[in-house]
Parts: structure tokens; sequence; C-alpha cells
């Protein structure tokens, strides 16, 4: 009766059985760290004292955050990177030119159901949407796990999300996530594997279901994870040469909660400052704005893009509005190109950037001043999470976020 | 161990205890320049070695950055008492040798500026006013690597 993360987490502790609240240590299937959390990562390493890692191709690295380097300090920290995947052999190195490491970890094949996956970042949890036990950890456990190969975890509990109606006219998957939050409070999963299961999720595609994964972190989830279906193994087959194995819920278990959330009559809703779970439906918000931000690891994909683009076509993003398009991978950048997506975005008036985080945390680019507000199809809105404290930082789909754009206002788009 | 208590509210995010555009910096020193200054930019001027940090629940939501307890421990902080944690930085804070203690109630007893007391062996901590609150002691290993400043050493001196 064991839950899908139970029945993970036994698998690669070498277990038949464990349950909610054992401690296992776990072989990791495949450990990611970017170029923020990655200099920490090695310094740790170094400390410890391991001259290998425990195998090289278990591991990826993704530079995302700070790219290209826009100071010295960040170049320094690309070098400290670049230096330790020629002295590891690591293969799975992704330069400057590839895109958001949650996107293309599955993009390029990283990732398949039944593995166990950690990522020194917290969003790592977007790759339950393919049926791995995901989960963000910090340098030091990532050292550990560069020098063992193994973690020690507690075993979660699991909030399963049974999502049912259709999804109105739109509303998008980051519209249902957003509500679920507001529903649970930003501590509402706090240790617990989120699961996303029902009939909306099981018409979601790949992309949505990143969507809703990647913001259980949002909740305290430890994980997101959906039960792999007919569209995850299309979607892994077509992207990966790796071996999975599919695990599923079993509905009776002890440690799973269960909770029902309709979205038949959901409109598109907006986090207001500076909490995620302060949700409002977008028709009650009366808010100006400065810019405007779609990428992310959460609603950067081609299919946002697309959303975004269709509402866009031939008009004017408003005057004393700047609107940032930044495509989360290379591969999304290239079939944006060919599509007339990133033409649409220019003629619009919108600066299309390279694939990178981007502002999401207001380290690199696009950041905020005193008073400023953003609206941001990214994943928190903390206070000063995208440059000044003294800013706001609202957060909606990629629909909303171009029809604002537009209008210069937080709206709906018609 | 006795020192002052500096107080915050519910949901302290790690954004808030050390910003993204800081993150490019490692050490403690820098980043604890940089600590809660969303909330409080002095915070690191009045923040002694020794001084405690009181909040609600929550603490230290959001991001993996190790970086955040780094600043915390840079900045003197000699253990984060809240009425609740968040998960990942409730590692990242034991493996740096930040002690974070759950003591449910501790909000309601201690005022921004009060000096306090807590005694880590017994797991009691004692206000300003005389009133005691205890919390779940930790175990003798996370205590084992909070004493020798963090994982990494523990594990060098365990060699």
């Amino acid at each position: 009766m064991p839950t899908m993360s139970e029945k993970i987490l036994a698998r690669a502790s070498g277990k038949e059985n464990v349950e909610a609240g054992d401690i296992v240590i776990a072989n990791i299937d495949v450990a990611m760290v970017h170029d923020l959390t990655g200099p920490l990562s090695v310094e740790s390493f170094e400390k410890i004292g391991t001259e290998k890692v425990w195998d090289p191709s278990k591991i990826v690295i993704p530079f995302d955050h700070q790219v290209p380097a826009d100071s010295i300090d960040s170049a320094n920290n690309h070098m400290i990177m670049r230096k330790f995947v020629k002295e590891q052999g690591i293969e799975n190195f992704y330069d400057v030119n590839a895109g958001v490491c949650h996107q293309i970890l599955p993009e390029l094949g990283h990732v398949v159901p039944g593995e166990v996956i950690v990522g020194a970042d917290s969003h790592t949890c977007t790759h339950g949407a393919l049926g791995a036990f995901s989960t963000g950890i910090g340098s030091t456990d990532m050292a550990m796990v560069f020098s063992e190969g193994n973690l020690w975890f507690k075993v979660p509990e699991t909030n399963r999300f049974n999502i049912t109606g259709q999804l109105k006219e739109n509303v998008y998957a980051k519209d249902v996530i957003l509500h679920i939050i507001s529903q649970v409070s930003v501590d509402g999963s706090t240790y617990k594997a989120c699961e996303f299961a029902g009939e909306t999720v099981s018409n979601m595609s790949i992309s949505d279901r990143m969507v809703l994964c990647n913001m259980a972190i949002e909740m305290g989830g430890k994980t997101g994870l959906v039960e792999p279906d007919e569209k995850t193994i299309k979607y892994v087959e077509s992207h990966s040469n790796k071996p999975y194995k599919v695990f599923n819920t079993d509905l009776d278990s002890s440690s799973l909660n269960l909770i029902d959330i309709d979205v038949s009559e959901l409109e598109p809703q907006v986090a207001c400052p500076h909490h995620v779970d302060n949700v409002k439906a977008v028709s009650e918000v009366d808010q100006e704005i400065d810019q405007v931000f779609l990428g992310s690891c959460t609603n950067g994909r081609l299919s946002d893009l697309r959303d975004a683009a269709k509402i866009l076509k031939g008009k004017k993003i408003a005057n004393g509005v700047r609107m940032l398009v930044i495509p989360a991978s290379r591969g999304i950048y290239s079939k944006a190109m060919d599509e007339g997506l990133l033409k649409i975005f220019v003629d619009a008036g919108a600066l299309v950037s390279a694939p990178c985080c981007g502002p999401c945390l207001g380290g690199h680019t696009g950041i905020i001043g005193p008073g400023e507000v953003s609206l941001s199809t990214s994943n928190r809105n903390f206070k000063g999470r995208q440059g000044s404290p003294d800013g706001k930082v609202f957060l909606s789909s990629a629909a909303v976020a171009a029809a604002s754009a537009i209008e210069g206002r937080i709206v709906a788009p018609e | 161990m006795k020192g002052t208590a500096w107080k915050f509210g519910n949901d302290i995010d790690t954004d808030i205890i050390v910003p993204g555009r800081y993150l490019i910096y490692t050490d403690e020193e820098r980043l604890s320049e940089h600590c809660m200054e969303g909330l409080d930019p002095d915070f690191n001027k009045k923040c002694k070695n020794g001084d405690f940090i009181v909040a609600g629940t929550n603490f230290g939501c959001g991001s993996s950055r190790e970086h955040a307890p780094i600043a915390l421990k840079g900045a003197g902080v000699a253990a984060v008492i809240a009425e609740s944690f968040a998960r990942i930085f409730y590692r990242n804070a034991t493996n740096v040798g930040v002690p974070l203690l759950e003591a449910p109630g501790i909000s309601k007893i201690v005022e921004d500026g009060d000096e306090i007391e807590v005694d880590m062996e017994n797991g009691t901590i004692t206000a300003s006013n005389g009133e005691t609150i205890t919390f779940k002691k930790l175990p003798p290993f996370m205590l084992e690597i909070l004493e020798q400043g963090g994982l990494i050493e523990y594990l060098k001196n365990k060699k």
C-alpha cells in the first residue's frame, strides 16, 4: 500500500518497503548543480578531501543563473565550475548557451520515471512531473553526494491533490497551482511529497504538469509528482535513452492525505506581494505595472510563448511598460524562432533575451527599482526577490502577463 | 548561551536572509553584510556574536541557497529559534553549523531586543521576564555536528 515516493525511495535504498517517517540512505541517479550553487558545492567537496566524484556520468551541470557572466565575480564562479567539470570528467556540462536547468534536464533526457534526482536548487521538484522523486538540497549535502553517491532522506508523507473539472478558456496550469497554494498556504505541504492527480492533470501536457510540480516547493513540499501515463512515456522515450521504471501510488496508503480541488469555475489568478499564497482572481486586482517578465523554469516553455504570442500578435506593449521575454532553453528559443513567435514579441516592443533565469531571482538582468511593480510568470514574489525590497512582484500565467503588458495594468485576456 | 533576541515574523524567506544578487559570493563575511537587509538594513551592525533570531512559522522558506545560513553564521547568530522551519533550510543550517530550535510559542514570550538565555542541554529558553519555554532537544549526533561547526568538519574529525 505504499505511495510512489515510498516505492521509489525503497528501490533507491535497496529495501523491500519503506514507510513515511523512516530515514533511508538512497542512491542518487542524477545530481545537478548550477553556476550559483556549484561553487559552494565544489568548495565543500574539496574540504571533504575525496579526489574523484562517485560517478561523473550522473552529474549534470548547467549554467543558467548568471549567464553570460555579468561581473568578474560571476566569471570567476564560471571558471571554478569549468575547472571542476574538466578535472572530474563530467560530460553533462552545459555552458552559458543551453538554458534553465529545470527545462534542459528533462528536455535533454536526464530525467526518467522512478529515479531519485537531487539538485542544488529548490525548484528541482519540477522533475517529478515525469514520475521521478526529485528534490532540492543545499551545497554541503551536494558535496556529500559528489563524494558518496548517496544521501539520507526522511521518507515523506504525501498530499495528493485530486484535481477535477475542465479549465475555462484562458485558465492554465499556473492558475491551478496558485489556487492550490492559496488553499493550503505557503507551509501547507512542508516536508510532504505533493502528488498531482485527477482528470484535469491527465488532460494536461507534460509542460503543464511541470508547472504544477515546479511550485510544490512554494507550499513547502519536498517534491512534486505526477504518476506516469502514456504522455509521460511518449515524452521520456523521445527525449532519453535511459532505462526507467514506473511507480504508482496505492490509494489505500496510510501516509496519503487526499485533497480534492475543483477547477471548473476557476478564473485567472495572480499571486500578490510578498507571499505566494496571497492569491486573488485577476478581476479583483487593480494594479499598474512597470515590467513584465515572461520566462523562467515555471513558464518559459514553448506553450507559454505560444499563448503569449497569440495575444500580442499585431499589438503594442503599453507606453512606459517594458517586457522581457526569455525562452527557457536553446531548443525552445530555436522553435520559437521557427514559429515566428520571437518576431511577434519584438514587433510588440518586447526585449527577447537568450535563455537564462533572468529577473526571477533579481541577480542578473531586468532588476526592478524602489517602488516598481513587476508582473512575472516565475514562481516567487518574495520581498526583494527581483531587486529592490521596496519593489513589488506579482505572479501570473503567460496569458495574463501578455494581456497585462498591452494594457499596462494587470488584466485577464479577453 | 545568553544573547539579544532579534525578532522577525512568519515566512521569513531565503531572499530576505540573503538576496539573490549576493549569491555570487561564498564567504561568510561578505554574505553577512547583506543578511536580513530587505527587512532591516542595520541587522548585521546590531547583531553581536552570540545573539539570536526569534521568528514565527516557516522560517527559511524558499530557495536551497546555503548562502542563507552562512550569512547568519557570519552575522554571529548563535541560533535561530522559531515556531517552525522550512525543510531545505533546516538541513542546510545544520550542515553549516547554525542551530535551529523549534519552540512553539516562542514569539509570544519574546520581544525584539530582549535578552534571552538558551540551555541547549536541557532544551529550555528563558525570556527576559523569567518565563521559560521548552524546545525539542536536538539528538546527540546533531549537537556534535553543530559543536564542530558543520557537517564537513564533523566528518573530517571523525576520520
